[in-house]
């Protein structure tokens, strides 16, 4: 894991190992996931696809289970919380 | 458009059940078609570690599945509907229609996660979850961590999380019978063996048992959390809980290919012949949708489902009396877990069941069924698509989820557009 990429999370860059997946790159940047619709911050729970507490906009695309996905070189995370 | 495809053999899931059905059905001829809905093979089981080093043994049970040419394996797929014999999968790169000579489901399993005050909290995962996060790179280094609920993976996720750094404060666990689970665990001498090896990397990590995790609390955040045991409460400061009541077979897209499901205590699985020929001839099925029983049953049903597609009748004889071995494990493993009534009314009436659409539970009084959960207060109506609320009230003893309909995932627009039409004759 000494390969790193550079991606960015709410507009802040940072560089972060490759092979991780999203939802760890945000929890490493220390910054918040979602919002639930009575405003509550939430975060990962299942950590397997399943319960979607982690989802984010992902280079544009809304929605996207940070659990599911790895980072890639010039990522662009947008997380609502 | 993307190019429709047909297959001899399609495989739903990359765990230890898909892994060796593909091993077999490569060896066959027919052409083979492995997808999963993560980037890597190896199902939650033997999850890639991006830290540590995944043991030689599975690496190379792994490359062997996928090594044959005749084996296509399809990463971040899901399918998301289902049409005759033709499956609709989502992919990064858009949508795709896959028809299908025979179709081997091996879905897996979900963790169980049930409402308790505090559930929602950011720092509360399932304890699977929290083992299969800390594989992502989630940081764990120095974190105190609480690991709670029914099972050996309680076992494994502690484990996997003082492995990363984490600073393990207990394992609690609600049933009282791991002693006895232990000790009848020499008519399996690989189970007695793994457990010995997580005993060792547990060294001076506590274990309880009949101790249940109450409340999560915190601002933000999980701070504290209570747990309830056979000496009383306790309130212990940490910075993650992962708690998880076991696993549910995940059955979902059985269900949307009309396959016949029986019930496993609260829980449908897919109903299997001895050849893993579910009602549907065409729709074979392994592992733990239809049923848990860990990865040793999974592995032998997948090469049982695979030899009966392929038409290789004549070598599963001796795989039947190894799998009847695997699955009386299982039901060793669920006499001494069975989940404590305590558990189930464990959740207040503000205590949310519906973590997508902010439900509490009191929002369900008046509601005999799902139907009239999701007309009374949207509970089911959400991302998850009533996975997780579903799966709990069923747990809880309320009511079953209903039947799902397409799209199994939340998908894009463009996939659904993909015409089915493109489909070439097989």
């Amino acid at each position: 894991m000494s390969a790193r990429v550079e991606i960015s999370i709410n507009g802040r860059r940072l560089h972060v190992p490759e092979g991780i997946s999203v939802a760890a790159a945000i929890a490493r940047a220390g910054q918040p996931f979602r919002r639930s619709l009575r405003g509550e911050p939430r975060a990962p729970c299942c950590g397997m696809g399943v319960c979607f507490e982690c989802r984010v906009g992902i280079d544009g695309r809304p929605h996207q289970r940070a659990c599911m996905v790895n980072v890639c070189d010039g990522m662009r995370i947008d997380t609502d919380g | 458009m993307a190019d429709a495809v047909h297959c001899d053999i399609v495989i739903v899931g990359a765990g230890p059940a898909g892994l060796a059905a593909a091993g077999v059905a490569a060896g066959s001829g027919a052409s083979v078609v492995l997808l999963d809905a993560n980037e890597r093979a190896g199902g939650q089981v033997w999850r890639h570690d991006v830290e540590h080093t995944t043991p030689a043994r599975i690496r190379r049970r792994i490359a062997r599945a996928r090594q044959s040419d005749r084996v296509r394996f399809m990463a971040r797929t899901a399918v998301v509907a289902v049409e005759g014999n033709r499956l609709l999968l989502e992919q990064p790169q858009g949508g795709q229609w896959l028809s299908f000579g025979s179709l081997i489901l091996a879905t897996g399993a979900r963790e169980l996660l049930l409402p308790f005050p505090g559930w929602t909290l950011p720092g509360v995962t399932g304890a699977g979850g929290l083992q299969a996060l800390a594989k992502q790179g989630w940081p764990l280094a120095g974190r105190r961590v609480v690991i709670a609920g029914s099972g050996p993976l309680l076992l494994a996720a502690a484990a996997t999380a003082r492995r990363h750094g984490a600073h393990v404060l207990g394992v609690f666990e609600q049933a009282v019978s791991m002693h006895r689970f232990a000790a009848g665990l020499w008519r399996w001498p690989g189970k007695a063996w793994q457990a010995a090896v997580l005993r060792g990397r547990l060294a001076g990590v506590p274990y309880r048992q009949g101790s249940v995790v109450t409340r999560a609390r915190g601002d933000g955040q999980v701070r504290e959390v209570d747990i309830d045991g056979p000496h009383g409460r306790e309130r212990l400061a940490c910075d993650l809980l992962g708690v998880g009541y076991g696993l549910v077979p995940d059955v979902r897209l059985a269900q949307m290919l009309g396959c016949r499901l029986e019930r496993d205590g609260a829980h449908p699985r897919v109903a299997v012949d001895t050849h893993q020929r579910s009602s549907r001839p065409d729709v074979y099925a392994a592992g733990e949708a239809c049923g848990i029983g860990g990865r040793d049953s999974a592995w032998l049903e997948g090469a049982i489902a695979a030899c009966a597609a392929i038409g290789a009748t004549s070598r599963w004889a001796a795989l039947q009396r190894r799998r009847r071995h695997a699955r009386a494990f299982a039901a060793h493993l669920h006499r001494h877990f069975a989940l404590d009534a305590r558990i189930r009314s464990l959740a207040e009436r503000d205590t949310t069941i519906c973590r997508c659409e902010d439900v509490p539970m009191a929002a369900l009084d008046a509601c005999d069924d799902a139907r009239a959960a999701k007309l009374a207060s949207r509970c089911g109506m959400g991302a998850c698509q009533g996975r997780i609320c579903g799966t709990a009230l069923a747990e809880l003893g309320r009511f079953m989820p209903e039947n799902p309909r397409p799209p199994l995932f939340p998908v894009r627009l463009e996939t659904l557009a993909v015409d089915p039409g493109q489909t070439p004759a097989s």
